[in-house]
């Protein structure tokens, strides 16, 4: 709890005594324990109707009929809203301002995109009369063929791809490196369409009150989110105001508000009554994004010693007829490996699909599995140990842009981990190890990386008389622990006790902390905690030492310290006074400061800023079956300052099952012949339960990185599934001798 | 639709309600009575999120037509704890960071209790895994449920074996 004034210089992490980097458990803990934490559907306004969606059942064409009447005469149902009584919009949401607005389905035609598209919204008294009312709807269309496959449609080179990368990039040549090589690989990997499946469906309950308009919602992006509303409705942002206290999960499928949610507050302004609008679990596979398919071909060079002497890495991509996302797969060869020539290339189609959008690691997850592959496809070529050849071309530098390192303790990560993992007595060859009961067993690595982002946020800290502080910034909690992580920030920010805390998040009428995204929220708002922290606390320092009757008089901004409530002579330990002493003399019930959290631009063109690991896996084979089983994993991870070590290592753990899961679960399948996607639900669509899931171990490497930011975060929400996809496949291969070039693994392709 | 009269005690508390046939459990808990610790993820019986004991067993209440349990003693999430005192199956979920986002938490924990009621786990984590294999978690927070489930286990029986003493 210590906060030295002052010395901005040196970096905070460096200071002793805090509540950051306490294991704390979660503060939400209670409320979710017991039912009692209130999200987005469990609220319940006085007067509140229920809509329900009618989704398209084709993947394109148009609507040709629907029996309003039969829908309106049943018992309970209100209205029926279509686009002939969708209320206006002042905005087409087919409009695009810039290219992170998306397009939106908001009844605006009878035109089918993708299938399970919202065509109607049922609104009535009770959820049971609007879902009975949505069936009977009965739409009838005109349908047109789907297109649904990478070959399905002619490819383009789009003009960005993420978030706005180069879909080309390339340093060297590529050719010439490949042709002075000693070895050469060449492979194809696919991977599938995957669907975020956060357990809490998308909700809204939405009420009007004239002009102003109060929503429940589950939101990454709680001003992002106003915004955008305001800009449809033509309404100011501030008269908007959405709670988001807790996401039941989001992955990013909660980062922008996706259609259905706006139809939400559509349906409330038609029938002039709150009203509530879930979606059914069939309903998250179109309308609020997914990881798009890619087909990505590596090409490797390797000299005698097993140096790279080039990598090409080329992915094809998809993205839907009316919008643009193409998930960056390639640009995961940018920064893992060094080579003298590196080209990276991107292609795509569109398909009859929702827009794909951000998914955990979009870009890193799908080119990881794919460079990790094609990495240990390198190493086996030139005969070395897969972990070997890692270490042969270490990136001292980033390899395309030549750029240092702010930090990197990957050389940690992969000996710590591979010493707890027990690699050294792995066989090089594959198809060697059996355990006791016959079954093959196989041992894989992959590296995983994910860049450390910034983007901006604010905070508001007060120190009151009473010797309490409170700090408020807009920040999401979906999981990953913000409710506590900040709180412990804030407390070291104002020099206080946790417990003397009031911390609000989770409302749009805070300062706006950003995004909860691009694993960089606790970095971004946690600076803006950080500094709102010190402008408060600078201030009431201004109060004692500008004040005769203080003992800190004369001090200075330069020789106070802030802890436990109180501030003291730096110089002499014994004059102190306590923050309710200072406030109290100078007739205040309490001091405010503010502060923000961003990138600092020298340091962005300077230093290349990622955080690192290193992923081991066993997997256990049926030799006669070809059934896949992960049985152990160790990761160890980099990733700067680690705040709250208990939730840091539940994000990499988390992390890592989404790797197992890319590896061998997940993947939406689409019939060919109607465009529809056939597993949509949670019992077809294969996520991992209990019983999946093998013992697993992450390692936390100690890493001090004086140049991200004050605090030394990077960020660690998504950097578990890269690597880790990588690791099980290369042990698959390890364990059978065949190598896995589509994702998720079956066991048709261990047999054939 | 015409509603039926059904009789159900809730956490303790007895209910007399008028009640449409379509009704699920699971809508009757959160849309009608209030009771919205108990989750809706997929209304197939799919995610387990929607769990709560009836008649002390385990079931997925978006399955059950409430009219189909008249008389039944149902307990949720909001039963568990007395008071603040949290159970020892609740406290060890948040010792061992058993959820991250929490929304599949309740399902979780009511099914733990019925896992535990069974008795048919012990102490073997392969089939806690096994037996909790019902319940998703999208977070992944798998291996601190089982490591709470295994420390609830060990705190409920020294309880027992205090009562019994």
């Amino acid at each position: 709890m210590t906060l030295e004034l002052g010395l901005n210089q040196q970096p905070a992490h460096l200071r002793q005594g805090s509540s950051i980097g306490q294991p704390l458990t979660r503060r939400d803990g209670f409320l979710k324990v017991t039912g009692a934490a209130r999200y987005a559907a469990d609220n319940h306004p006085p007067g509140m109707l229920y809509a329900v969606l009618a989704v398209s059942s084709i993947a394109r064409g148009r609507v040709a009929s629907l029996d309003i009447e039969a829908a309106k005469a049943h018992k309970g149902v209100v209205e029926v809203m279509t686009p002939r009584n969708r209320p206006a919009l002042a905005m087409d949401p087919d409009a695009k301002d810039h290219p992170f607005m998306f397009r939106l389905d908001l009844l605006q035609n009878d035109e089918v995109r993708y299938p399970n598209q919202s065509i109607a919204v049922v609104i009535a008294e009770t959820l049971e009369a609007a879902t009975e009312g949505a069936v009977l709807l009965s739409p009838r269309y005109e349908e047109l063929p789907a297109r649904v496959g990478l070959d399905d449609a002619e490819s383009f080179v789009p003009r960005g791809v993420g978030v706005g990368n180069p879909a080309v990039q390339h340093k060297g040549d590529v050719e010439a490196g490949l042709k002075s090589a000693r070895t050469r690989i060449e492979a194809t990997y696919e991977t599938p369409a995957q669907y975020h499946n956060a357990m809490e469906p998308h909700a809204i309950v939405a009420a009007w009150d004239g002009d102003r308009l109060s929503i429940d919602t589950p939101s990454q992006g709680l001003a992002m989110a106003q915004g955008r509303i305001a800009g449809l409705f033509g309404i100011a942002p501030q008269n908007i105001h959405i709670r988001s206290p807790f996401l039941g999960g989001g992955f990013g499928s909660k980062g922008m508000i996706s259609g259905p949610q706006v139809l939400g507050v559509l349906a409330a302004r038609l029938v002039g009554r709150p009203v509530k609008l879930v979606l059914r679990r069939e309903q998250m596979y179109g309308p609020v994004g997914h990881r798009a398919p890619t087909r990505q071909t590596l090409r490797m060079g390797m000299d005698g010693q097993g140096r790279l002497t080039a990598i090409d890495h080329h992915a094809k991509t998809a993205s839907s007829t009316f919008d643009d996302f193409f998930e960056p797969a390639a640009d995961a060869s940018h920064t893992l490996y060094a080579s003298p020539a590196i080209a990276t290339s991107h292609e795509a189609v569109r398909l009859d699909t929702g827009t794909p959008l951000f998914m955990r690691a979009p870009g890193e997850a799908t080119g990881s599995i794919a460079l990790e592959s094609a990495i240990d496809e390198a190493a086996h070529a030139c005969g070395m140990d897969p972990l070997e050849f890692r270490l042969r071309n270490y990136a001292e530098v980033e390899p395309m842009t030549g750029k240092p390192f702010s930090s990197k303790a990957l050389r940690e990560c992969y000996s710590q981990a591979a010493k707890a993992f027990g690699w050294a007595s792995r066989p090089l060859q594959p198809r060697l190890m059996r355990d006791a009961d016959g079954f093959l067993t196989g041992w894989g690595v992959g590296t995983a990386t994910f860049p450390a982002l910034m983007f901006q946020a604010e905070a508001r800290a007060v120190l009151r008389a009473d010797g309490s502080g409170l700090m408020e910034t807009g920040a999401q909690d979906m999981g990953q622990g913000a409710w506590t992580a900040f709180a412990q920030i804030a407390a070291d920010g104002l020099g206080l006790d946790i417990d003397q805390v009031d911390f609000r998040a989770g409302s749009s009428d805070l300062p706006n902390a950003g995004i909860a995204g691009g694993s960089g929220h606790t970095a971004t708002a946690g600076m803006a905690i950080h500094n709102a922290g010190a402008a408060v606390v600078a201030k009431l320092a201004d109060l004692a030492t500008e004040n005769k009757a203080s003992p800190l008089f004369g001090a200075g901004n330069e020789g106070v310290v802030a802890r436990g409530g109180r501030l003291y002579r730096r110089d002499d330990e014994n004059r102190s006074e306590s923050y309710a002493e200072i406030l109290t003399r100078a007739g205040l019930t309490e001091v405010e400061g503010r502060g923000k959290g961003a990138p600092d631009p020298a340091s962005q063109e300077t230093y290349a800023k990622h955080a690192h690991g290193a992923v081991f896996a066993e997997v256990k084979v049926d030799p006669d079956f070809g059934q896949i089983r992960v049985t152990r994993m160790v990761g160890a991870f980099a990733a700067g300052r680690v705040i709250n070590p208990r939730l840091v290592r539940s994000q990499y753990y988390g992390g890592m099952i989404w790797g197992v899961s890319f590896a061998l679960h997940e993947e939406a399948v689409t019939d060919r012949r109607s465009g529809r996607i056939q597993n949509a639900n949670l019992a077809e669509y294969h996520v991992p339960v209990n019983a999946d899931v093998p013992s697993v171990e992450a390692l936390l490497v100690h890493e001090d990185d004086p140049h991200i930011n004050a605090l030394g975060i990077k960020g660690v929400g998504e950097i578990g599934v890269t690597g880790t996809a990588g690791a099980v496949a290369n042990a698959v291969w390890h364990a059978t001798g065949v190598r896995p070039r589509r994702f998720p693994i079956r066991i048709e392709d261990l047999l054939a | 639709m015409t509603s039926l009269p059904i009789t159900l005690t809730i956490n303790g508390h007895r209910h007399e309600l008028e009640v449409d046939p379509r009704v699920t459990l699971l809508d009757l808990l959160r849309e009608r009575l209030d009771l919205t610790g108990t989750k809706k993820g997929c209304d197939r019986g799919q995610c387990g999120a929607c769990t709560v004991l009836v008649d002390g067993k385990r079931i997925n209440s978006c399955l059950a037509l409430a009219v189909s349990h008249d008389g039944a003693d149902v307990m949720t999430i909001e039963g568990v704890a007395n008071g603040e005192e949290l159970h020892p199956v609740q406290a060890a979920f948040i010792a061992h960071d058993g959820f991250q986002c929490g929304f599949c938490t309740p399902g979780q924990i009511m099914s733990t209790l019925g896992l535990i009621a069974e008795g048919q786990a012990g102490d073997d984590p392969e089939r806690i895994r096994e037996g909790l294999s019902g319940n998703i978690c999208r977070c992944a927070a798998y291996g601190g449920i089982v490591e709470a489930v295994l420390e609830a286990q060990e705190q409920l029986a020294k309880a027992d074996r205090r009562t019994a003493a």
